[in-house]
């Protein structure tokens, strides 16, 4: 195989070019973004109704709102609006082309097959990334910008506020290249890539009962392994939450290192869209038959 | 190595048969792949533009496999049966950004974009949306699209239908004047009264089976089962036709609705004409003699049946 690299360089990035415009501009894509900016709504409720009712902000109140945030980041973020979103938006690169009976102009096109699984991962590694990532960031300010300019600057440049947005944003970017691969080589392999992803729910959503190590075969440990503040399980229902539902989610292992769980997360994203592009060398087109 | 050959293909869906057994050799030219709905026809365009791969045997086109794709669709154009495209585009972004997928640089690709457009004479209603063309234009963007590259090899599954009569036309001779410039131009039709307009080869399926291929003429001579009909234009026909009923050769003579000539079947084309040599001197004018089922349409009727060729 001779390495042709400004070729495939710029292969990408026509691939990119049109499935971008896709991704981002497309009607029916339109829930993602209510998906990912559905955090927003309660912590702009949240400030609007405690200004209106006088405020009166203290050192406390910001230590629940960062144990509230860890709650909605890991509860609903990751597991929900990430999870989904990287459904509707990777699963259709390759299925919901074969749905619209577009995706043999690619194949007609002296384009690798490899080439082309990594040109759409990126066009929607990237769509994922600024819309989930972009609404990570939205959300911190959305969340503690009530507290005031001081304690904001206080807990942003004095404090741990940085370190937490950039985790946040850092664990909301690997979960879109961790749950992105997944689902990418499940619109390669399956004609209806929900029942692997519906699969893939239910193993997320049962790892708290799983072996030690059975637990580490998932995206959730490694990413909640980046978020800055434990799963606050116990402390959201004031300590009796021990038979709340919620408790059935966490993963009550000690996390591993940050720095594990990236690399960890990388390969297993880089293995799952190496075996994506080798299932796509023998892809066929028979859009009646899908 | 410059012809597209199929070396003992066969393709199953399952259980279901697309195409057996199926050995090709088929040289530039227009080529036309005509048989009935559910022959095999797409199925052979798809493993030709490597959108299937055979289940037994092989396809090399110009030397070349499908799995080498870089080198592959360099050489091979296809504009396909599906109406369909991505959407929002204009009918110049189609054609553009899949070219860039060429490596091409933006110059070379608007370039190209602009020329294949206006081959196919759409130009003026290049930077309207796909979605708001006629069914027409929906055909000559795809074939622009197929031929932006300039392949050697362009294979077009039903590429006249929705066409206006100009718009055929004009793109016949684009099929044409490609094939003159040595590239392999495949064409599937169900239209059989354009076969032979078109075509220099044509391949016949049925059933997923080739039934015949070559030169049509070629294709009728071997067809011994069916006399040959001969359109006969002279002055005294009643007189000829009383003439040719004694004859051995002679199946059936008919005269024609006209009264300006005959239709004679006859088992032996080459001995006929002898025959007819002979007759004409002795006092009969003779105006025309053309071979009346020599043509796609008759073939195909005897190769695979009228009923078929309506469908």
């Amino acid at each position: 195989m001779t390495a042709n690299w400004t070729l495939w360089f710029r292969q990408i990035v026509a691939i990119m070019r049109i499935d971008l415009r896709k991704t981002f501009f497309a009607k029916r894509g339109l829930w993602i973004y209510l998906l990912a900016f559905a955090p927003e709504v309660p912590m702009i409720g949240h400030w609007l109704f405690s200004h209106r009712s006088g405020g009166g902000y203290n050192g406390d109140t910001l230590g629940q709102d960062v144990q509230i945030f860890a709650g909605i980041f890991q509860f609903f973020y990751l597991r929900i609006a990430i999870f989904f979103g990287c459904v509707g938006i990777f699963a259709n690169l390759f299925r919901g082309e074969m749905m619209d009976k577009s995706l043999h102009y690619y194949l007609l096109a002296p384009v690798r097959r490899e080439v082309l699984v990594v040109g759409k991962f990126l066009s929607g590694l990237t769509a994922a990334i600024v819309i989930f990532g972009g609404s990570a960031l939205l959300q911190f300010p959305a969340m503690f910008w009530h507290h005031g300019r001081e304690l904001m600057s206080a807990y942003m440049l004095h404090g741990p506020g940085m370190s937490h947005l950039i985790s946040y944003f850092l664990a909301a970017v690997l979960a879109c290249i961790g749950y992105g691969s997944l689902f990418l080589a499940a619109g390669v392999l399956f004609r209806n890539p929900l029942i692997p992803a519906a699969g893939l729910l239910v193993w997320e959503s049962i790892n708290g009962f799983l072996p030690a190590l059975l637990k580490k075969i998932s995206i959730i440990y490694w990413l909640q392994s980046i978020c800055p503040i434990p799963m606050p399980a116990q402390q959201m229902h004031g300590g009796r939450g021990a038979n709340s539902i919620m408790e059935l989610l966490v993963i009550d292992i000690d996390p591993a290192p940050a720095h594990l769980a990236v690399i960890n997360l990388l390969l297993i994203a880089g293995f799952v869209i190496v075996w994506a592009a080798m299932r796509a060398r023998r892809m066929e087109i028979a859009y009646g038959t899908d | 190595m410059t012809d597209i050959v199929f070396e003992n293909v066969s393709k199953f869906y399952a259980e279901i048969l697309g195409v057996n057994r199926v050995n090709l050799s088929i040289p530039p030219g227009v080529t036309s792949l005509v048989g009935p709905n559910g022959s095999g026809k797409t199925t052979l365009m798809n493993m030709i533009a490597g959108l299937l791969r055979p289940s037994r045997g092989r396809v090399v086109v110009c030397g070349i496999e499908p799995d080498d794709a870089e080198r592959f669709f360099r050489l091979v154009g296809y504009s396909t049966q599906y109406d369909s495209f991505p959407r929002g585009l204009t009918g110049f972004e189609f054609v553009e950004c899949y070219l860039r997928l060429y490596g091409y640089s933006a110059k070379d690709t608007k370039r190209l974009a602009w020329e294949a457009i206006d081959r196919v004479g759409l130009r003026e209603a290049s930077a309207r949306r796909i979605a708001g063309y006629s069914k027409g234009m929906r055909q000559r963007i795809k074939l622009a699209q197929a031929i932006a590259h300039r392949p050697r090899v362009l294979v077009l599954d039903e590429p006249l239908n929705g066409l206006d009569p100009l718009a055929r036309s004009e793109t016949i001779a684009l099929f044409q004047a490609l094939a003159a410039e040595g590239s392999h131009v495949l064409i599937s039709t169900h239209i059989l009264h354009e076969v032979d307009l078109i075509s220099d080869h044509v391949i016949m399926m049925n059933q997923g089976y080739v039934v015949a291929e070559g030169r049509i003429r070629g294709m009728r001579d071997e067809i011994s089962e069916h006399p040959m009909q001969v359109l006969i234009r002279c002055d005294k026909p009643e007189y000829l036709a009383s003439r040719l009923f004694g004859e051995n050769q002679v199946v059936e003579v008919r005269i024609h609705a006209d009264r300006a000539g005959l239709l004679v079947r006859t088992r032996s084309a080459d001995g006929f004409y002898k025959l007819l040599n002979h007759i004409a001197l002795n006092g009969v004018q003779i105006e025309s003699v053309a071979p009346a089922d020599d043509d796609a349409q008759s073939v195909y009727e005897y190769l695979i049946g009228s009923e078929e060729s309506t469908k």
